[in-house]
């Protein structure tokens, strides 16, 4: 029994049982907003995808079946280019970053690789194709790759700054002392004990840009037939569920859920995928 | 002495020029390349833009006016829509997603709290076309049958909730980017709180205060910034935010007092419209709403990080 239990203690204590169980219940919310979505979309999807998808073309609007196979393999196209202009430069500069940079310059870097992280989306977009296709007046899968590639850069860039920099400094001293130089030791030691975290946030980062739309939009534009060259308009999953679920078509509707299932686990893979690197060894002895 | 810095001398150049001058100057180059692209999106905006910024000057922000037709301009009910929207998801989120980083920082076990973060974080990760997919078949009926109804017989008096009906409009765009925000708002003050020092809630329980009192009146004051910051990232997400938006928002290029009716947003804009507008004056006046969207997110986002590092270097000093 407490000994002071006058009106007003009553009252805070009141006051405090029922403000604790509010943030419970606003955390409840906020985790179920998450199985609503998944639940959702797995029923809604689950109906919707079968072989078809993954095989056919799109048909025209109205008729029944088809599938978004041209899609798949532009998205798989876009997100490749990006890959290959957006990873190696974040890598190569996020080294910069960490091991080279002084110390107002390398501030510079940084802070410009946050803003370009911060342009939204539908900017990149429009950044893409004033560079890209108004200068070659047709829409492509290239423009499209560069788009995804500028949101790519800074996030693989900061990630590998900030792995690299949680290596241990005995491990750097080490190669030193031994005799090293700089370079050797970043590649030879500094790169390969944070090769775990870097990977991660690569991961985190291909998997982001793979669910972009607004930057494909007049880039890539789009596409109901197969992208015979880099240079066509081009086909990918996000921007198919956007034209699908916007049509009033009956059928494109389900299309749409389908590609959003898929669309939504291979993300999630990706991320359970890269928070499990992260989780098994890649934190270092500090 | 002489002797030996110029015995040293030779081996040390060649071992810069050889190897780490060249790896220097090799990752130099990629950094820079941050920098001139980002330059240079800044600097095709201005151009792209100029024709309409020459036409329309600072009207341009003022003028209601939306006419493709007869090639006339004006940002206001974008700018209107962008704003309202974006304010509209964090009335919404902020309390939502302070109220969970609270729990998850004060009251649940670390192994929930890591596990619950987890699937929040895999939250953030959801396209937004995936959200926007999920409100044209879900939220969107739901809103037209049963909430604005209800909202409208309980505050129809108020122009907030007044017009007709149509799903579609601000509120529901505001909801879809409540939910797209606070992820953001939960991981990142979670974080804050985590960083206030163990010994301010000690101190302040030893007082005698309830767990809740500490919490509120110690803990959180203490991260105020950081959950500050957290809400300016939240909200140039929720500013900059396209494809969600465009698929609930309405599209009507007008401005309305009430709540429950059709806008527009300057991404929704851009995303439905660019793609399809020809001649000289339409995209450039499209590539400068873009601009404008540009410098607003810019603003938000340096202040954000700006409350974040401020936080970060505070926690670190005291704790």
């Amino acid at each position: 029994m407490r000994p002071t239990m006058t009106p007003r203690n009553r009252w805070r204590n009141s006051v405090n049982n029922v403000m604790l169980t509010l943030t419970g219940v606003c955390a409840a919310v906020s985790v179920s907003s998450l199985f609503l979505i998944l639940g959702y979309l797995l029923f809604n999807g689950g109906k919707s995808v079968d072989l078809n998808f993954f095989t056919k073309l799109p048909l025209s609007p109205g008729q029944v079946g088809g599938g978004m196979a041209n899609a798949i393999v532009g998205s798989t196209t876009i997100v490749l280019l990006a890959s290959l202009i957006g990873l190696p430069v974040g890598f190569l500069s996020g080294v910069y970053l960490a091991e080279f940079s002084p110390k107002s310059f390398g501030f510079l870097i940084r802070y410009t690789a946050d803003l370009l992280n911060g342009v939204p989306s539908i900017v990149i977009g429009i950044f893409a194709w004033s560079l890209i296709v108004h200068n070659m007046h047709h829409f492509s899968a290239i423009a499209g790759g560069f788009a995804l590639s500028l949101m790519l850069i800074p996030i693989t860039a900061r990630g590998t700054e900030q792995f690299l920099l949680e290596v241990p400094r005995t491990m750097r001293e080490g190669a030193l002392a031994l005799g090293a130089p700089m370079w050797v030791t970043i590649a030879t030691v500094i790169v390969p004990a944070a090769r775990k975290g870097i990977m991660t946030s690569m991961i985190l980062g291909v998997a982001r840009i793979s669910g972009e739309t607004a930057p494909l939009l007049f880039t890539a534009l789009g596409n109901e037939y197969w992208a015979t060259s880099l240079n066509e308009p081009t086909a990918s999953l996000p921007v198919m569920i956007f034209t699908h679920a916007t049509a009033p078509y009956e059928d494109w509707h389900r299309q749409a859920w389908a590609a959003g299932l898929v669309l939504l686990g291979l993300v999630f893979v990706a991320n359970i995928l890269a928070r499990t690197i992260v989780s098994r060894g890649a934190s270092l002895p500090k | 002495m002489a002797t030996h810095t110029a015995a040293a001398r030779p081996i040390r150049k060649k071992r810069l020029i050889g190897g780490d001058e060249l790896a220097k100057a090799f990752t130099l180059f990629f950094a820079v390349l941050i920098l001139v692209v980002t330059g240079t999106l800044v600097y095709q905006l201005w151009i792209t833009s100029s024709p309409a910024k020459e036409k329309f000057g600072f009207g341009f922000l003022a003028s209601t006016l939306w006419n493709p037709v007869t090639d006339e301009y004006g940002a206001l009910p974008f700018i209107y829509g962008t704003v309202l929207t974006a304010f509209l998801a964090l009335v919404i989120s902020v309390p939502l997603g302070v109220g969970a980083a609270i729990y998850l920082s004060e009251l649940a076990l670390p192994k929930v709290s890591n596990a619950l973060t987890f699937l929040v974080e895999l939250l953030a990760a959801v396209p937004s076309v995936i959200f926007g997919l999920l409100a044209i078949f879900t939220l969107v009926p739901a809103m037209r049958d049963y909430v604005q109804p209800a909202l409208q017989k309980v505050f129809g008096f108020s122009p907030l909730f007044g017009g007709p009906i149509f799903g579609v409009g601000y509120l529901t765009a505001g909801i879809i980017l409540a939910v797209m925000t606070f992820p953001f708002i939960i991981s990142v003050s979670r974080e804050a709180l985590m960083a206030v020092p163990r010994e301010q809630r000690e101190a302040a329980l030893a007082l005698g205060a309830t767990k809740w009192e500490s919490t509120w009146q110690i803990v959180v004051p203490f991260a105020r910034l950081g959950i500050l910051g957290s809400v300016f990232l939240g909200l140039a997400r929720a500013l900059g935010e396209t494809m969600a938006v465009t698929m609930v928002i309405g599209n009507d290029p007008a401005i309305h007092a009430s709540l429950l009716s059709p806008g527009y947003t300057i991404a929704a804009v851009i995303a439905n419209e660019f793609a399809e507008a020809s001649g000289k004056m339409y995209p450039s006046a499209l590539v400068e709403l873009g601009l404008v969207l540009f410098a607003l997110t810019m603003l938000i986002n340096g202040l954000a990080q700006l409350m974040i590092v401020l936080t970060t270097k505070k926690g670190a000093a005291k704790g």
